[in-house]
């Protein structure tokens, strides 16, 4: 028999009878900024991500690509900023693909509030988006309900109190591109101090007529330094009882055996940064 | 369930629990009065998230026309939208026929979203326009989607201090210079009473000759800088 399976859901409605959680998504609980100076646009955002009162991620990306000259900061759930900004960056080119045209950052902003208000809320998207088209340079804040702000300098996020008094009291008209950028790395870096859910690095993404720089890792103010002990018990701490000797031969009659090419190398696929 | 929420003026029970958690909210000051040349729209420009104001520099006047503008108060991810699609309407309308839509008719696309869309939206709006038919309207539809044709209309949260002010001050076909007055004069007093209020005065004057934009700032008292180029 064909047709969709819906067990799943009555699995869930009785998990949640007894009073089980829903599972919880993976939330930045971030700080993002943008800024707009004579020529361009800034954006800048923390690398924290969290899951309730877990650090998930202490190095992620917030800064999203849509197009070449427009680029969007992300708060809220990761995983919905995540793919709407895919889906709005996959559209976007289509539609500059059939309009012979360079996307325009009003299009973007509308695609995103549009397909958010569709959704009444329930895709946590707080976006930043900020670009430069051939109408100029533009800044806009979009919120997960589909409302849309343009400002000349905005904050996002459960940092966006820390940073908006940054900007308060230290912005001025017509910055040039240093003194944004420097601007919105202090925004960032006071909610990085300041606020819970925002930590660790600070990332820049500058937007100019002529090209976008990325600058991943701009600050990194939170760089762990080397433990001042290690707690490797050196050899013999244990006394040996016993001891077995397990031949290659043996082990080859129950598993597979792969010969690495060293001592020094494992076999593990990929290198995470962890505590030595 | 425990109940939320209060019992307005008029007896109808407002659910003020009811913009969704985290919803961006105007808690607004708005007006639109007609003057003996056309309409005169007024607006606050203050924004709020909870106790947080998300912009404090809103533009709540939007236009949906050349000279037909509305006043948003409410949710704004819903006012934003519905004034978007009649945007879209109007602009439809006005291609199709080689004639301008006249206020009522885009004051009855407003209708028609709001009324049949009543139970998802809070947006309260307050359509103003000049059409060389009927020179200046004013429209106002509150939350339940009726609509009422008013000499002058206000609304948002701050419109509650001012009726008095309003009743006690109007006066038929004003002069331009004395409609401006009204207007900053009521909304002053809305700003000042009204929490949810504040910021700049933003106006909009639709006359014959077309829209003119005015704001006036509290750091100048509310004097200047006045007409917008």
């Amino acid at each position: 028999m064909g047709g969709f399976d819906f067990s799943n859901h009555n699995r869930n409605a009785a998990l949640h009878a007894q009073g089980v959680p829903l599972p919880k998504a993976t939330s930045t609980g971030t700080t993002i900024v943008g800024c707009m100076f004579d020529g361009g646009v800034v954006i800048a955002a923390d690398t924290r991500a969290t899951s309730g009162p877990i650090v998930a991620d202490k190095n992620c990306e917030k800064l999203h690509y849509i197009a070449p000259q427009i680029w969007c900061a992300g708060a809220g759930t990761a995983a919905d900023t995540e793919f709407t900004t895919a889906i709005i960056s996959s559209n976007l080119e289509l539609h500059a693909l059939s309009t012979g045209r360079k996307p325009r950052v009003v299009t973007c902003m509308t695609m995103l509030k549009q397909h958010l208000f569709r959704h009444q809320g329930y895709i946590g998207a707080y976006l930043v988006v900020a670009g430069v088209d051939p109408t100029g340079c533009h800044l806009f804040t979009v919120h997960a309900h589909g409302s849309t702000d343009k400002l000349p300098y905005v904050t996002m996020g459960s940092g966006s109190l820390a940073a908006m008094s940054v900007f308060e009291t230290q912005w001025r008209p017509q910055l040039d591109k240093d003194a944004a950028v420097e601007l919105c790395s202090q925004a960032i870096l006071a909610g990085i101090f300041n606020d819970l859910g925002s930590g660790s690095n600070v990332d820049v993404a500058v937007i100019t007529a002529d090209k976008t720089t990325l600058m991943r890792n701009y600050i990194t103010p939170n760089q762990r330094v080397p433990k001042q002990r290690n707690y490797k018990f050196p050899k013999g701490t244990t006394a040996v009882l016993n001891e077995k000797i397990i031949t290659k031969e043996d082990i080859s009659k129950y598993v597979t055996v792969h010969e690495l090419e060293d001592d020094s190398k494992t076999a593990t696929a990929e290198v995470m940064d962890v505590d030595q | 369930m425990t109940q939320t929420g209060m019992i307005e003026a008029d007896g109808i029970h407002v659910d003020m629990e009811h913009l969704k958690k985290g919803e961006v909210n105007l808690g607004t000051s708005i007006m639109a009065i007609n003057f003996k040349d056309g309409v005169i729209l007024g607006a606050d420009s203050r924004t709020t998230t909870g106790a947080y104001i998300a912009n404090r520099v809103t533009d709540k006047l939007t236009q949906v026309h050349d000279t037909i503008w509305c006043c948003r108060s409410g949710s704004a991810a819903d006012t934003q939208a519905v004034a978007d699609i009649v945007q879209y309407h109007l602009g439809m309308y006005g291609i199709t026929n080689n004639e301008a839509p006249t206020t009522q008719t885009a004051a009855a696309i407003f209708q028609e979203l709001c009324y049949s869309n009543k139970d998802q939206l809070s947006a309260g709006m307050i359509i103003a326009g000049y059409d060389d038919r009927h020179g200046g309207q004013v429209y106002s539809i509150p939350l339940g989607g009726s609509l009422h044709k008013q000499p002058y209309a206000i609304g948002g949260s701050g419109s509650t201090y001012i009726y008095g002010y309003c009743d006690a001050n109007w006066r038929e076909d004003m002069t331009e210079e004395e409609g401006i007055q009204f207007v900053k004069g009521s909304l002053q007093e809305a700003i000042k009473w009204d929490g949810s209020s504040g910021g700049v005065i933003r106006m909009v004057v639709l006359t014959a000759k077309g829209a003119q934009r005015h704001l006036y700032l509290p750091d100048q008292n509310y004097e200047g800088p006045g007409k917008q180029t």
